[in-house]
């Protein structure tokens, strides 16, 4: 705009860099048709009422009433959030925790990292069975430490309906924590060494200059963290499939379950485009304030 | 080009012990994985193999509820395999209204169907709009009981004749260390089972008002109170099932580890492939022993429609072998279900088939629940139970509640 206000003093904005533009149309047009297209298209089609092929004959908010009035759907909710505030929590904890720990200047830090790292190489999929197997009665933790005499002992998360959410948070912990540790510890390496030197100096004790100085600092990291993190809750599906497809009963399904399970194997895709619709909803009510403050609202902080 | 479409007419109508110059791969999707099930399918690729084209074989694993998923997508999605089974009913209707699949009129008035088939409503279920749009392979009910003597021993009870006599066994069982009532985890059994207590308890009629005729107040009324009464004792007694997969609560009973097990005639497959005899290792109770009546619900093969010629005849050719009298003999013995014509021999079926068949013949059959419900409320209905029998706190005054509602709901 600014090119046509000034006339023709400055060469038109649109034609600067025009080779790099050309060359990112290609993205541009699979953002475009595809991720918002398909959006756009999944939310006209979630206010039909299709079943097993989209069909363009709207029946208003039935299929959102019909969701918010299953049992399972809010199950799924529930699941989600206390999945995704343990994760949320734990997995930064965790994560910095061990980061803060690798960063003492230890020996075989390389032999360390690779081992917190290692279960993130491995899938959702593979995840969930190993601690499937982990976590059941008859082969898993339970029977080794009865085996070793405590007969009385219990534990067995995935066949108990009020805790099964907390056997799968375990799997995703362990599987994500190593990662989290990785972009904490590139944080940490990020940090200038003078100011280390600087906090010495002034006597502040180790702690406070992580929780003062330090933490501060790495807000970008921090930032870039709680994002990968927060995505993986909300579209957590295959670790519960091979954990306990959804059980006991349904005590540990999940929207993105939920979606699936609707569209697919009861024919009905309006009811699972209207899930996965509240499910855009939710990430949206989280991110779209947070990316205002963080790229909107002017460049106050460098 | 002539002498080809001679051949291909030939072998449209007759089984060629050599046929075709060229075979036809023909790829075929079932979801057909247990070893009863395996050995069954084998049977009818062998048949079909014989008549000179080639039985590709896509078995899908994860039962019906994951393989369907994938079967349709692949149909809407353009990529067709030459042949599908599904549960003949309701699961492949939009497909067929879409003009998806292929119509079969022309093979089936020229094999005189109508006639063979028996009873006739398992092909009223394949024919949309006038016209059949699949081959039923099989006879499959769900209304089946099935004992471990082995375990009733264990336990110094007698092995029960009834659904009563099996509830009031269940504490002798639980003092032996052995579970009484196998469920498996999979949403599907336990809303399986419940349907079996409903004809066993409830009847008949009561049955077909609630899931054909879709009547509310019945769903909500004293006789189906009954029946979640009933549900509620099966609840208490499949407590520490901790299986997911039907086949592997089936092995529980087979083995001894469990009483007994609700599930349909398909799990006879698993018992023969243990070797294991009917009314000497094993008893069966249709109808829980108490009302005997079987529902008629089954196995289909749908034809996507495909533009390749070839492959089109090589469809016909297996349409008309899958309802071939040995071919329906060899698959049925293996896989424990009951053939859908009543004019063949099956002289070496053991008890339990037997039984089922004598049901069959003196026409104390229902429709199945496939064939009642659209997929839609068969997974609410599955949601439900699979929840009420994981959940001892939800009462059945709750679930009652909440069942007439889908009932009420349902098209």
């Amino acid at each position: 705009m600014t090119a046509l206000t000034r006339g023709s003093v400055r060469p038109n904005q649109w034609l600067r860099n025009l080779n790099a533009k050309i060359a990112s149309i290609p993205m541009i047009l699979t953002a475009v048709v595809i991720f918002l297209g398909g959006t756009i298209w999944t939310v006209v089609y979630s206010f039909t009422n299709s079943k097993l092929l989209p069909r363009l004959s709207f029946v208003g908010l039935d299929q959102y009433e019909r969701l918010w009035a299953a049992p399972r759907w809010i199950i799924s909710i529930q699941n989600l959030a206390v999945y995704g505030f343990f994760s949320l929590v734990f997995s930064l904890v965790i994560g910095f925790v061990l980061a803060a720990l690798m960063d003492q200047k230890i020996r075989f830090e390389n032999t360390f990292r690779t081992i917190m790292l290692y279960p993130f190489a491995l899938s959702f999929i593979v995840t969930g069975l190993v601690w499937q197997w982990l976590l059941n009665p008859q082969f898993g933790i339970q029977s080794i430490v009865r085996s070793l005499g405590w007969t009385s002992f219990s534990f067995d998360p995935l066949y108990d309906a009020d805790i099964v959410i907390y056997g799968i948070l375990i799997a995703a912990l362990w599987q994500g924590t190593g990662l989290v540790m990785c972009l904490m510890l590139a944080g940490l390496r990020g940090i200038d060494e003078d100011i280390w030197k600087a906090a010495r100096v002034d006597g502040i004790p180790m702690w406070k200059t992580y929780v003062l100085i330090i933490i501060p600092m790495m807000r970008g990291v921090f930032i870039t963290t709680l994002v990968i993190i927060a995505s993986g809750i909300v579209k957590v599906y295959d670790l519960v499939v091979a954990q306990t497809s959804g059980g006991p009963g349904i005590a540990s399904e999940v929207p993105a379950k939920y979606v699936y399970d609707y569209m697919f194997q009861a024919q009905n895709l309006g009811q699972g485009f209207a899930a996965s619709t509240m499910m855009l909803i939710t990430v949206a009510i989280i991110i779209v304030p947070w990316a205002y403050l963080e790229f909107g609202g002017g460049r106050k902080r460098g | 080009m002539k002498l080809r479409s001679l051949a291909g007419a030939l072998a449209a109508t007759v089984a060629l012990p050599f046929g075709l110059a060229q075979a036809t791969d023909l790829e075929v999707t079932h979801w057909w994985t247990s070893g009863g099930e395996a050995a069954a399918v084998a049977e009818l690729a062998k048949a079909f193999d014989a008549t000179g084209n080639k039985w590709v074989d896509g078995a899908i694993a994860g039962s019906g509820g994951t393989a369907r998923p994938i079967m349709i997508s692949r149909i809407t999605g353009g990529d067709p395999m030459g042949a599908t089974q599904f549960n003949h009913g309701r699961q492949a209707e939009e497909l067929v209204q879409a003009g998806l699949m292929r119509d079969l009129t022309d093979v089936a008035t020229r094999e005189n169907w109508k006639e063979i088939v028996k009873p006739s409503s398992l092909l009223d279920s394949c024919t949309i709009e006038g016209k059949i749009y699949c081959a039923p392979v099989n006879i499959h009910s769900w209304q089946w009981l099935w004992l471990s003597n082995a375990a009733f021993k264990q336990a110094g009870v007698p092995v029960p004749k009834n659904w009563d006599e099996f509830v009031a066994a269940g504490p002798a069982l639980e003092k032996a260390g052995i579970i009484p009532l196998a469920v498996g985890g999979q949403p599907w059994q336990a809303a399986g089972a419940f349907d079996v207590l409903m004809v066993a308890i409830a009847g008949k009629d009561v049955f077909e008002q609630v899931f054909a005729k879709k009547d509310e107040e019945v769903a909500a009324g004293p006789e189906i109170a009954k029946v979640f009464k009933a549900a509620d004792d099966a609840r208490r007694l499949s407590k520490g099932t901790n299986v997911q997969d039907w086949n592997q609560a089936t092995n529980l009973v087979i083995t001894g580890k469990a009483g007994g097990q609700i599930m349909g005639d398909w799990a006879q497959g698993e018992f023969q492939v243990a070797g294991q005899k009917a009314g000497v290792d094993y008893t069966c109770l249709p109808g829980l022993g108490v009302n005997e009546v079987i529902s008629t619900g089954g196995d289909a093969f749908y034809f996507p429609l495909l533009e390749d010629e070839e492959k089109s005849k090589a469809q016909e050719v297996l349409a008309s072998t899958l309802l071939n009298p040995k071919t329906q003999v060899a698959f049925n013995l293996k896989k424990g279900s009951l053939p859908v014509r009543s004019d063949v021999d099956l002289a070496t079926a053991n008890d339990c088939m037997k039984k089922g068949l004598e049901i069959l013949a003196k026409g104390n059959v229902i429709q199945g629940t496939d064939q009642l419900l659209s997929a839609d409320s068969q997974k609410q209905k599955e949601d439900l139970f699979s929840e009420f029998f994981a959940n001892a706190s939800m009462t059945p005054e709750d679930a009652q509640k909440r069942f007439a509602e889908i009932i009420a709901a349902a098209d």
